[in-house]
Protein backbone atom coordinates (compact mmCIF):
# COMPACT_ATOMS: atom_id res chain seq x y z
CA UNK A 1 0.00 0.00 0.00
CA UNK A 2 1.62 3.24 -1.00
CA UNK A 3 1.66 6.64 0.70
CA UNK A 4 -1.59 8.09 -0.86
CA UNK A 5 -3.52 5.02 -0.47
CA UNK A 6 -3.03 4.98 3.30
CA UNK A 7 -5.47 6.74 4.96
CA UNK A 8 -4.67 9.86 6.88
CA UNK A 9 -5.45 9.78 10.15
CA UNK A 10 -6.59 12.71 12.53
CA UNK A 11 -6.83 13.22 16.26
CA UNK A 12 -7.13 14.79 18.77
CA UNK A 13 -4.53 16.99 20.96
CA UNK A 14 -4.57 15.81 24.16
CA UNK A 15 -3.81 18.79 26.60
CA UNK A 16 -5.65 21.08 24.15
CA UNK A 17 -8.77 19.77 22.69
CA UNK A 18 -9.91 17.19 24.84
CA UNK A 19 -12.01 16.98 28.37
CA UNK A 20 -12.46 14.12 30.69
CA UNK A 21 -15.57 12.80 33.25
CA UNK A 22 -13.73 10.86 35.76
CA UNK A 23 -15.19 7.61 34.21
CA UNK A 24 -13.51 8.43 30.73
CA UNK A 25 -9.94 9.05 32.96
CA UNK A 26 -10.73 5.48 34.34
CA UNK A 27 -10.59 4.37 31.37
CA UNK A 28 -7.97 6.09 29.92
CA UNK A 29 -5.52 5.13 32.40
CA UNK A 30 -6.56 1.59 33.38
CA UNK A 31 -7.71 2.61 36.92
CA UNK A 32 -10.41 2.95 39.10
CA UNK A 33 -12.61 6.10 40.48
CA UNK A 34 -11.16 5.07 43.98
CA UNK A 35 -7.55 5.51 42.75
CA UNK A 36 -8.24 8.83 41.02
CA UNK A 37 -10.08 10.21 43.80
CA UNK A 38 -6.72 9.72 45.76
CA UNK A 39 -4.64 10.97 43.17
CA UNK A 40 -6.86 14.26 43.38
CA UNK A 41 -6.45 14.36 46.94
CA UNK A 42 -2.56 14.81 46.77
CA UNK A 43 -2.74 16.84 44.02
CA UNK A 44 -1.24 14.15 41.16
CA UNK A 45 -4.39 15.46 38.86
CA UNK A 46 -6.80 18.73 39.86
CA UNK A 47 -10.33 18.27 38.11
CA UNK A 48 -12.83 21.55 37.87
CA UNK A 49 -16.02 20.73 39.49
CA UNK A 50 -17.69 20.73 42.59
CA UNK A 51 -17.97 16.42 43.00
CA UNK A 52 -16.60 13.67 41.52
CA UNK A 53 -19.76 13.18 39.31
CA UNK A 54 -18.89 17.12 37.85
CA UNK A 55 -15.16 16.40 37.68
CA UNK A 56 -13.90 17.39 34.48
CA UNK A 57 -10.21 17.09 34.13
CA UNK A 58 -7.89 18.21 31.42
CA UNK A 59 -6.36 16.17 28.85
CA UNK A 60 -2.97 16.48 30.52
CA UNK A 61 -4.01 14.44 33.51
CA UNK A 62 -3.49 10.86 31.46
CA UNK A 63 0.01 11.74 31.09
CA UNK A 64 0.22 12.90 34.70
CA UNK A 65 -1.72 9.70 36.35
CA UNK A 66 0.02 7.44 33.93
CA UNK A 67 3.58 8.88 35.44
CA UNK A 68 2.10 8.62 38.80
CA UNK A 69 1.78 5.38 38.35
CA UNK A 70 4.62 4.33 37.04
CA UNK A 71 6.76 5.93 39.95
CA UNK A 72 4.75 3.70 42.09
CA UNK A 73 5.25 0.75 40.75
CA UNK A 74 8.75 1.51 40.05
CA UNK A 75 10.28 3.76 42.75
CA UNK A 76 7.93 2.24 45.26
CA UNK A 77 6.65 6.44 45.51
CA UNK A 78 3.27 7.07 47.22
CA UNK A 79 0.34 9.36 45.59
CA UNK A 80 1.85 12.82 47.76
CA UNK A 81 5.25 11.46 46.38
CA UNK A 82 4.07 11.57 43.25
CA UNK A 83 2.51 14.67 43.28
CA UNK A 84 6.09 16.20 44.48
CA UNK A 85 7.77 14.82 41.88
CA UNK A 86 5.21 15.38 38.94
CA UNK A 87 5.44 19.34 40.31
CA UNK A 88 9.32 19.24 40.15
CA UNK A 89 9.85 17.31 36.95
CA UNK A 90 7.57 20.22 35.34
CA UNK A 91 9.57 22.89 36.87
CA UNK A 92 12.84 20.89 35.62
CA UNK A 93 11.38 21.23 32.61
CA UNK A 94 10.24 24.28 32.01
CA UNK A 95 14.08 25.12 33.39
CA UNK A 96 15.94 23.18 31.25
CA UNK A 97 14.41 24.51 28.10
CA UNK A 98 14.94 28.27 29.43
CA UNK A 99 18.21 27.79 30.11
CA UNK A 100 18.49 26.21 26.23
CA UNK A 101 18.10 29.90 25.58
CA UNK A 102 21.09 31.07 26.62
CA UNK A 103 23.44 28.18 25.08
CA UNK A 104 22.87 28.50 21.58
CA UNK A 105 24.73 31.57 21.06
CA UNK B 1 22.86 -14.49 21.71
CA UNK B 2 25.24 -12.52 24.24
CA UNK B 3 25.87 -13.06 27.56
CA UNK B 4 24.53 -11.45 29.61
CA UNK B 5 26.61 -10.14 33.05
CA UNK B 6 23.82 -9.43 35.61
CA UNK B 7 26.29 -8.66 38.23
CA UNK B 8 27.85 -6.23 36.33
CA UNK B 9 24.83 -4.25 35.01
CA UNK B 10 23.96 -3.68 38.62
CA UNK B 11 27.07 -3.04 39.54
CA UNK B 12 27.62 -5.57 42.77
CA UNK B 13 29.91 -8.14 43.21
CA UNK B 14 29.47 -12.05 42.52
CA UNK B 15 28.70 -12.94 46.25
CA UNK B 16 26.91 -9.72 47.03
CA UNK B 17 24.07 -10.32 49.72
CA UNK B 18 20.52 -9.62 48.64
CA UNK B 19 19.49 -6.84 50.70
CA UNK B 20 22.86 -5.12 48.70
CA UNK B 21 21.44 -6.14 45.29
CA UNK B 22 17.83 -4.75 46.61
CA UNK B 23 19.40 -1.26 47.73
CA UNK B 24 21.28 -1.29 44.44
CA UNK B 25 18.49 -1.96 42.42
CA UNK B 26 16.91 1.37 44.12
CA UNK B 27 19.60 3.64 43.69
CA UNK B 28 19.69 2.58 39.44
CA UNK B 29 16.38 2.43 39.11
CA UNK B 30 15.98 5.91 40.88
CA UNK B 31 18.71 6.80 38.40
CA UNK B 32 17.60 5.71 35.18
CA UNK B 33 13.60 5.65 35.22
CA UNK B 34 12.05 7.12 32.65
CA UNK B 35 9.92 9.52 34.10
CA UNK B 36 12.71 11.25 35.89
CA UNK B 37 16.16 10.26 33.94
CA UNK B 38 17.64 12.62 31.22
CA UNK B 39 20.30 9.84 30.57
CA UNK B 40 19.96 9.63 26.60
CA UNK B 41 19.79 5.63 27.32
CA UNK B 42 17.63 6.01 30.50
CA UNK B 43 14.88 3.62 28.78
CA UNK B 44 17.28 1.14 27.53
CA UNK B 45 19.55 0.82 30.90
CA UNK B 46 16.18 0.67 33.04
CA UNK B 47 14.62 -2.51 31.20
CA UNK B 48 18.37 -4.20 31.25
CA UNK B 49 18.80 -3.12 35.61
CA UNK B 50 15.02 -4.63 35.68
CA UNK B 51 15.97 -7.69 34.35
CA UNK B 52 19.09 -8.00 35.80
CA UNK B 53 17.36 -7.26 39.50
CA UNK B 54 14.49 -9.62 38.14
CA UNK B 55 16.84 -12.60 37.77
CA UNK B 56 19.17 -11.86 40.81
CA UNK B 57 16.62 -10.95 43.46
CA UNK B 58 14.59 -14.38 43.53
CA UNK B 59 17.41 -16.63 44.79
CA UNK B 60 16.14 -19.99 42.67
CA UNK B 61 16.91 -17.82 39.49
CA UNK B 62 20.15 -16.36 40.98
CA UNK B 63 21.39 -19.34 42.26
CA UNK B 64 20.46 -21.12 38.78
CA UNK B 65 22.41 -18.24 37.02
CA UNK B 66 25.62 -18.61 39.37
CA UNK B 67 25.55 -22.18 38.00
CA UNK B 68 26.32 -21.26 34.42
CA UNK B 69 29.83 -20.23 35.80
CA UNK B 70 31.86 -17.13 36.45
CA UNK B 71 33.99 -17.04 33.62
CA UNK B 72 31.51 -15.67 30.75
CA UNK B 73 32.32 -12.39 29.94
CA UNK B 74 29.50 -9.60 29.02
CA UNK B 75 29.17 -9.67 24.73
CA UNK B 76 30.35 -13.29 24.80
CA UNK B 77 28.31 -15.74 21.84
CA UNK B 78 26.60 -17.82 24.59
CA UNK B 79 24.19 -20.89 24.56
CA UNK B 80 23.15 -22.44 27.61
CA UNK B 81 24.36 -25.80 28.58
CA UNK B 82 22.21 -29.23 28.05
CA UNK B 83 20.24 -29.08 31.45
CA UNK B 84 21.73 -26.77 33.00
CA UNK B 85 18.43 -25.98 35.40
CA UNK B 86 18.48 -29.43 36.50
CA UNK B 87 16.56 -29.75 39.64
CA UNK B 88 15.45 -26.03 39.36
CA UNK B 89 11.79 -25.43 39.11
CA UNK B 90 10.78 -21.55 38.64
CA UNK B 91 7.99 -20.89 40.81
CA UNK B 92 5.73 -17.72 40.20
CA UNK B 93 5.27 -15.84 37.08
CA UNK B 94 7.45 -12.76 36.12
CA UNK B 95 6.28 -9.18 37.89
CA UNK B 96 5.78 -6.12 35.76
CA UNK B 97 5.88 -6.39 32.20
CA UNK B 98 5.98 -9.63 30.24
CA UNK B 99 8.88 -11.93 29.70
CA UNK B 100 8.78 -10.66 25.89
CA UNK B 101 10.56 -7.62 27.21
CA UNK B 102 13.20 -9.25 28.50
CA UNK B 103 16.48 -10.26 26.46
CA UNK B 104 16.87 -13.35 23.86
CA UNK B 105 19.68 -14.15 26.77
CA UNK B 106 17.15 -14.21 29.48
CA UNK B 107 14.17 -16.19 27.20
CA UNK B 108 16.50 -19.03 26.41
CA UNK B 109 17.25 -19.12 30.63
CA UNK B 110 13.78 -18.07 32.08
CA UNK B 111 11.31 -17.96 29.31
CA UNK B 112 10.59 -21.48 28.33
CA UNK B 113 7.33 -22.63 29.70
CA UNK B 114 5.86 -20.50 31.39
CA UNK B 115 5.32 -17.39 29.05
CA UNK B 116 3.84 -19.65 26.43
CA UNK B 117 1.47 -21.31 28.51
CA UNK B 118 -0.35 -18.67 29.04
CA UNK B 119 -1.09 -17.74 25.42
CA UNK B 120 -0.85 -21.61 24.46
CA UNK B 121 -2.94 -22.84 21.93
CA UNK B 122 -4.88 -25.20 24.52
CA UNK B 123 -6.53 -21.44 25.80
CA UNK B 124 -10.60 -22.40 25.21
CA UNK B 125 -12.01 -19.65 27.19
CA UNK B 126 -13.43 -17.11 24.95
CA UNK B 127 -12.15 -13.48 26.35
CA UNK B 128 -13.30 -10.27 25.30
CA UNK B 129 -10.76 -7.07 25.86
CA UNK B 130 -10.27 -3.67 24.64
CA UNK B 131 -6.39 -3.07 23.53
CA UNK B 132 -3.62 -1.73 24.95
CA UNK B 133 -3.25 1.78 24.15
CA UNK B 134 0.17 2.27 22.91
CA UNK B 135 2.74 5.21 23.11
CA UNK B 136 5.46 6.96 19.75
CA UNK B 137 6.80 9.57 19.36
CA UNK B 138 6.78 11.75 15.93
CA UNK B 139 9.32 14.36 15.31
CA UNK B 140 8.71 17.56 13.69
CA UNK B 141 10.19 20.82 12.46
CA UNK B 142 9.19 24.14 14.03
CA UNK B 143 7.12 25.22 10.24
CA UNK B 144 5.44 22.16 10.72
CA UNK B 145 3.45 23.46 14.28
CA UNK B 146 3.17 26.53 12.02
CA UNK B 147 1.02 25.17 9.19
CA UNK B 148 0.05 21.59 10.29
CA UNK B 149 1.42 18.62 8.21
CA UNK B 150 1.33 15.11 7.46
CA UNK B 151 3.41 12.53 8.61
CA UNK B 152 4.38 9.10 7.93
CA UNK B 153 5.51 6.70 10.57
CA UNK B 154 6.40 3.17 11.06
CA UNK B 155 5.98 1.74 14.30
CA UNK B 156 7.41 -1.55 15.69
CA UNK B 157 5.28 -3.97 17.91
CA UNK B 158 5.71 -7.08 19.65
CA UNK B 159 2.79 -9.81 18.97
CA UNK B 160 3.01 -13.41 19.35
CA UNK B 161 3.20 -15.19 16.18
CA UNK B 162 0.88 -18.59 15.58
CA UNK B 163 3.32 -20.47 16.96
CA UNK B 164 3.14 -18.73 20.08
CA UNK B 165 6.16 -16.86 20.06
CA UNK B 166 6.72 -13.08 20.45
CA UNK B 167 7.81 -11.21 16.89
CA UNK B 168 8.35 -7.83 15.60
CA UNK B 169 5.69 -6.27 13.07
CA UNK B 170 5.61 -3.33 11.67
CA UNK B 171 2.92 -1.23 10.49
CA UNK B 172 2.88 2.34 8.62
CA UNK B 173 0.16 5.26 9.44
CA UNK B 174 -0.37 8.60 7.67
CA UNK B 175 -0.71 11.08 10.50
CA UNK B 176 -2.11 15.08 9.98
CA UNK B 177 0.06 17.33 12.53
CA UNK B 178 -2.30 19.72 13.53
CA UNK B 179 -1.69 23.32 13.05
CA UNK B 180 -0.61 25.08 16.71
CA UNK B 181 0.63 21.80 18.17
CA UNK B 182 3.46 21.99 20.97
CA UNK B 183 6.21 20.36 22.27
CA UNK B 184 5.80 17.81 24.83
CA UNK B 185 1.80 17.60 23.65
CA UNK B 186 0.03 14.25 22.73
CA UNK B 187 -1.97 13.64 19.37
CA UNK B 188 -4.37 10.67 20.24
CA UNK B 189 -5.50 8.35 17.49
CA UNK B 190 -8.57 6.51 18.17
CA UNK B 191 -8.53 2.78 18.18
CA UNK B 192 -4.96 2.74 16.49
CA UNK B 193 -3.30 1.15 19.35
CA UNK B 194 -3.04 -2.43 20.16
CA UNK B 195 -5.01 -4.80 19.14
CA UNK B 196 -8.49 -5.85 21.18
CA UNK B 197 -8.75 -9.74 22.22
CA UNK B 198 -11.77 -11.03 20.73
CA UNK B 199 -14.63 -8.51 19.96
CA UNK B 200 -12.91 -5.94 22.25
CA UNK B 201 -12.10 -2.99 20.41
CA UNK B 202 -8.26 -1.79 19.76
CA UNK B 203 -6.90 1.00 22.33
CA UNK B 204 -6.07 4.33 21.47
CA UNK B 205 -2.14 5.20 20.02
CA UNK B 206 -0.76 8.49 21.64
CA UNK B 207 1.97 10.37 20.05
CA UNK B 208 4.37 12.52 21.66
CA UNK B 209 5.30 15.84 19.57
CA UNK B 210 8.65 16.89 19.14
CA UNK B 211 10.32 19.48 17.84
CA UNK B 212 13.61 18.81 15.82
CA UNK B 213 15.98 20.98 17.43
CA UNK B 214 16.33 24.26 15.21
CA UNK B 215 19.46 25.73 14.02
CA UNK B 216 17.90 29.30 14.21
CA UNK B 217 15.05 29.37 16.53
CA UNK B 218 14.26 28.10 19.71
CA UNK B 219 11.07 27.47 20.97
CA UNK B 220 9.70 27.38 24.74
CA UNK B 221 6.02 26.29 24.98
CA UNK B 222 4.23 28.91 22.38
CA UNK B 223 6.90 31.71 22.22
CA UNK B 224 9.64 31.32 19.97
CA UNK B 225 12.91 33.10 20.46
CA UNK B 226 15.68 34.07 17.78
CA UNK B 227 19.18 35.26 18.21
CA UNK B 228 19.80 38.17 15.80
CA UNK B 229 23.06 39.60 15.23
CA UNK B 230 23.22 43.16 14.63
CA UNK B 231 26.66 45.52 14.04
CA UNK B 232 27.44 47.81 16.63
CA UNK B 233 26.18 50.56 14.67
CA UNK B 234 22.88 49.24 13.96
CA UNK B 235 22.28 48.67 17.40
CA UNK B 236 23.64 52.13 18.33
CA UNK B 237 22.35 54.74 15.49
CA UNK B 238 19.15 52.30 15.13
CA UNK B 239 18.39 50.19 11.81
CA UNK B 240 15.69 48.56 9.92
CA UNK B 241 16.61 45.05 9.13
CA UNK B 242 15.23 41.81 7.67
CA UNK B 243 14.87 39.49 9.84
CA UNK B 244 14.02 35.64 9.08
CA UNK B 245 10.62 34.49 10.47
CA UNK B 246 9.20 30.74 10.40
CA UNK B 247 6.55 32.20 8.49
CA UNK B 248 9.05 33.91 6.36
CA UNK B 249 11.31 37.45 6.37
CA UNK B 250 10.06 40.81 7.62
CA UNK B 251 11.06 44.33 8.45
CA UNK B 252 12.11 44.84 11.60
CA UNK B 253 13.17 48.23 12.87
CA UNK B 254 15.72 48.31 15.71
CA UNK B 255 15.34 51.25 17.84
CA UNK B 256 18.67 53.68 18.66
CA UNK B 257 20.44 52.92 21.60
CA UNK B 258 19.62 49.16 21.72
CA UNK B 259 22.08 47.11 23.98
CA UNK B 260 23.03 43.83 23.71
CA UNK B 261 20.57 41.08 24.98
CA UNK B 262 17.52 43.93 24.15
CA UNK B 263 14.50 41.40 23.42
CA UNK B 264 12.29 42.75 20.89
CA UNK B 265 9.07 41.17 20.91
CA UNK B 266 7.13 40.21 17.46
CA UNK B 267 3.67 40.38 18.97
CA UNK B 268 1.55 36.97 17.77
CA UNK B 269 4.52 35.57 15.50
CA UNK B 270 5.05 32.54 17.55
CA UNK B 271 2.78 29.41 17.78
CA UNK B 272 -0.44 29.92 16.40
CA UNK B 273 -3.46 29.58 18.35
CA UNK B 274 -6.89 31.19 19.64
CA UNK B 275 -3.71 33.05 21.37
CA UNK B 276 -0.76 32.57 19.47
CA UNK B 277 2.81 32.85 21.10
CA UNK B 278 5.09 35.81 20.23
CA UNK B 279 8.55 35.47 18.57
CA UNK B 280 11.30 37.17 20.62
CA UNK B 281 14.09 38.65 18.99
CA UNK B 282 17.34 38.66 21.08
CA UNK B 283 20.17 41.47 19.97
CA UNK B 284 23.36 40.00 20.17
CA UNK B 285 26.36 42.69 19.17
CA UNK B 286 28.62 41.16 16.79
CA UNK B 287 32.46 43.39 16.37
CA UNK B 288 33.50 43.06 13.16
CA UNK B 289 37.04 41.47 12.67
CA UNK B 290 40.15 43.13 13.15
CA UNK B 291 41.75 41.68 10.63
CA UNK B 292 43.51 44.13 8.50
CA UNK B 293 45.86 46.89 9.20
CA UNK B 294 42.69 49.49 8.14
CA UNK B 295 40.51 47.00 10.29
CA UNK B 296 42.91 47.88 13.37
CA UNK B 297 43.17 51.68 11.99
CA UNK B 298 39.56 51.74 12.34
CA UNK B 299 38.94 50.69 15.90
CA UNK B 300 41.85 52.66 17.36
CA UNK B 301 39.81 55.54 16.39
CA UNK B 302 36.83 54.41 17.46
CA UNK B 303 38.61 54.05 20.56
CA UNK B 304 40.23 57.86 20.61
CA UNK B 305 36.36 59.67 19.03
CA UNK B 306 34.84 57.30 22.12
CA UNK B 307 37.13 57.48 25.20
CA UNK B 308 35.00 54.50 26.58
CA UNK B 309 35.11 52.62 29.74
CA UNK B 310 33.30 49.92 29.81
CA UNK B 311 34.41 48.95 33.74
CA UNK B 312 33.45 52.35 35.60
CA UNK B 313 31.22 50.19 37.60
CA UNK B 314 33.66 47.91 39.20
CA UNK B 315 36.40 50.70 40.14
CA UNK B 316 39.46 50.04 37.37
Amino acid sequence: MNDEQRKLLSGEVLEEDIELTLAELCQACHVTTDDIIEFVEYGVVEPRGPEPARWRFRGVSVKRIRSARRLERDLGVNAAGAALALDLLEEIEWMRSRLHRFEDW
Amino acid sequence: MEYKDYYAIMGVKRDAPQDEIKRAYRKLARKYHPDVSKEPDAEARFKEIGEAYEVLKDPEKRTAYDQLGANWKAGEEFRPPPNWDQGFEFTGGFSGAGAEQFSDFFESLFGHGGFTRDFGRGAQREFHARGEDTYAKVVIDLEDAYQGATRTLTLKHTELGADGRPRIKERTLNVRIPKGVRQGQHIRLANQGGAGIGRGEAGDLYLEVEFRRHPLYHVEGKDVFLNLPVAPWEAALGATIKVPTPTGKVDMKIPPHSTGDRKLRLKGRGIPAKEPGDLFVVLKIALPPADTEADRSAYREFEQVFEFNPRTGLGV
